[in-house]
């Protein structure tokens, strides 16, 4: 188990800033996810933190120590690939005890280490097959038991569910976080989908062009976002923003309800909202409409539960509310949060 | 209702026929068909032919068949003993050689360096150029009295009568080493002039591979701590293996039927050092006028490369991964 720490690290390719100074800091055995769009150098983080690239500058730490100039097999990591990587050309065995053979481990104790890993993840039927034979799933778990042998102090995984169809990707989810909380390995996981980073994470370090925009348990980045980016990256549908001003009014879909709906009739800001369009979704409603701003008028839109079944036709001029503290006032021009500003 | 636009019958019909895959399809692949039945298919069953009868440059009638007589005619000369070995040292020495220094310029050329370019250029070089202006070339490189080469290593003090250290020199004392005069210098040099040929070939077969094998695997196996000679040995080659047995295949064909390297350096000589099946057949049938014979010997490396070829399909389709 160790701390991963990176400070000014940066990574270019020629033109590209990659990764563009960033300091993190991991808390022992947590679970931290790197979250972001795709092409924000959320990967090449990672990779600079496993040794596979070499920072243009900066410095990782793993354990207290710098790291740079060693080799991946020299930081005691172990890393799962979007691929999961497996040599296909070698039994499910071979896969795993393959980087034992690399350290020098004698015969008894490679096998005695491939059935201990095998069997907390429930492959070890699987040993004499080679990767073409096996499912999505099963191969994903030959590359987390390829990690777990090494006995890392890091975990390092690069999308590991990405390959894995719904339904599977969600118990492999809640899987892979037991098992992460079993052996109690700090574990470092990108991921572009905000669902596996809310449901996994300790904490989630957002990423944007290089860059880390906010770094905070998964409540925080929700509820408190630091900055547009973080507000509208996450959330499905995202937050709305209002202009007003020199400032953005950001509020959740959710928060936005026909008036008369919250219980709490105090403390609410209403605006007005001509609807355009209703989709049925089953368990929700999403409401399209027009929020007025003072540039022009703002799309918005309302995500109303099931629960309210006030009728909202398309066409129709609703007034709908939004709690004061659910509203977040950002800056109009640099996106970053402010205190609250009088509307 | 009418569709307006929409048009039926036979005429129309007719304008649409090469839309159809069953009549497309063979009709494109017509033109490969009869290329290699005229250039490959009717040669072959005309040296059969050739083989079993008695014809020569004079009398190319066919009518008198003799069975395989000029088959047990030959294999009783003690010349063919001595080419057939000679063809069978010449593939797997040149093979063996063309495959490691393949896989290590193959290696090199899949990193980035400054220069790869130039480099790359200059390896495909020799398979570019026209085979015998490649090997007069080597002629002049390896000449008795006054090949290059043996003027370096003079010059080196490794050959001639001034050695190093008051030693007599490593190479002889010699002034020249006689490439193409001695027995096993000889086949040596043949085989060098063709491992230099077929090099980039091989190379860039090898090369065309190992960029096939994902990032992800040579970056899980660094992680995993292996070095450079087990990625080598236990993820690269596996997985170029079908691939590097078909390069190892059309390598041995062109050796085993190659006749440009070995006639132009040395004409089979002296003796019959480097003797080899192709340029046999050509003194014996074309040169010699007995084409009978000729063909005969020529369609003795049929069954040996028959076999090889099977063997080696085999293997690259058993190792196939994916």
């Amino acid at each position: 188990m160790a701390v991963v720490e990176t400070r000014g690290l940066k990574k270019q390719f020629g033109e590209v800033k990659a990764v563009d100074g960033v300091d993190l800091s991991s808390k022992e055995g947590e679970f931290l996810v790197l979250l972001g769009p795709s092409g924000c150098g959320k990967t090449t983080l990672l990779r600079l933190i496993a040794g596979l690239e070499q920072p243009t500058a900066g410095e990782v730490l793993i354990g207290g120590q710098v790291v740079n100039g060693l080799p991946p097999r020299a930081r005691k990591i172990a890393m799962v690939f979007q691929s999961y990587a497996l040599y296909p050309h070698m039994t499910v065995f071979n896969n795993i005890a393959f980087s034992l053979k690399a350290q020098g481990v004698d015969k008894a104790a490679r096998q005695e280490k491939v059935e201990w890993a095998t069997s907390i993840l429930g492959i070890d039927k699987l040993l004499q097959r080679r990767p073409r034979q096996l499912s999505g799933g099963e191969r994903q778990r030959v590359a987390l038991a390829r990690c777990l042998v090494r006995e890392p102090t890091v975990f390092l995984l690069d999308e590991p569910l990405s390959n894995l169809d719904a339904q599977l990707r969600a118990s492999a989810r809640d899987e892979l976080q037991q098992l992460q909380q079993r052996i109690g390995i700090t574990t470092i996981y990108v991921t572009h989908d905000q669902v596996e980073a809310m449901g996994m994470g300790d904490r989630i370090a957002v990423m944007y062009q290089g860059q880390i925009r906010q770094l905070g348990t998964p409540r925080e980045i929700y509820d408190e976002p630091g900055d547009t980016f973080v507000a509208t990256f996450l959330g499905s549908p995202p937050m709305n923003l209002v202009e007003r001003d020199t400032h953005l009014i950001g509020f959740r879909p959710e928060h936005f309800l026909p008036k008369g709906v919250p219980e709490v009739q105090d403390n609410l800001v209403t605006f007005s909202f001509p609807v355009t369009r209703v989709e049925y979704l089953g368990a929700d409603r999403l409401v399209y409409g027009v929020v007025a701003g003072t540039s022009g008028d703002t799309k918005t839109m309302a995500r109303l539960p099931s629960t309210v079944t006030v009728p909202i036709e398309p066409g129709g001029d609703y007034e709908f509310v939004v709690p004061a503290k659910e509203l977040k006032f950002f800056d109009r021009d640099t996106g970053l949060r402010t205190g609250p500003k009088p509307l | 209702m009418r569709v307006p636009g929409l048009r039926g019958g036979v005429r129309v019909q007719l304008r649409y026929l090469l839309d159809r895959e069953g009549l497309l399809g063979p009709l494109m692949l017509l033109p490969a068909i009869i290329y290699i039945l005229a250039l490959v298919g009717f040669p072959l069953v005309l040296a059969i032919a050739y083989s079993l009868s008695d014809v020569t440059a004079g009398d190319t009638s066919l009518d008198n068949f003799v069975g395989l007589d000029n088959f047990s005619r030959i294999i009783k000369r003690p010349e063919f003993r001595r080419a057939l070995q000679n063809t069978i040292l010449f593939v797997v020495v040149s093979q063996v050689l063309i495959i490691v220094l393949a896989t290590t310029l193959a290696q090199i050329l899949s990193q980035d360096f400054r220069g790869k370019a130039v480099v790359r250029f200059l390896i495909i070089l020799p398979w570019a150029a026209p085979i015998a202006l490649g090997t007069i070339a080597w002629l002049w490189l390896l000449d008795s009295e006054f090949s290059p080469i043996d003027l370096i290593l003079r010059e080196l003090h490794l050959l001639g009568p001034a050695g190093l250290l008051g030693r007599d020199a490593i190479l002889g004392t010699d002034t020249n080493l006689v490439w193409l005069g001695r027995e096993r210098l000889t086949m040596a040099s043949v085989i060098m002039v063709h491992v230099w040929r077929l090099l980039p070939l091989s190379t860039v077969i090898l090369l065309a591979a190992l960029t096939t094998i994902p990032r992800d695997v040579l970056d899980q196996a660094e992680v995993d701590g292996a070095g450079f000679w087990r990625t080598l040995f236990q993820i690269k080659i596996p997985l170029i293996l079908p691939i590097m047995g078909i390069a190892i295949l059309f390598g041995m064909i062109l050796t085993a039927g190659d006749m440009a390297v070995v006639y132009n350096l040395t004409r089979g000589g002296p003796v019959y050092y480097t003797q080899v099946l192709p340029t046999w057949s050509f003194f014996i049938g074309i040169e010699g006028g007995s084409l009978a014979q000729g063909a005969a010997v020529a369609l003795f490396l049929l069954p040996l490369l028959l076999v090889v070829t099977i063997l080696v399909l085999r293997l690259a389709r058993r190792s196939e991964v994916t």
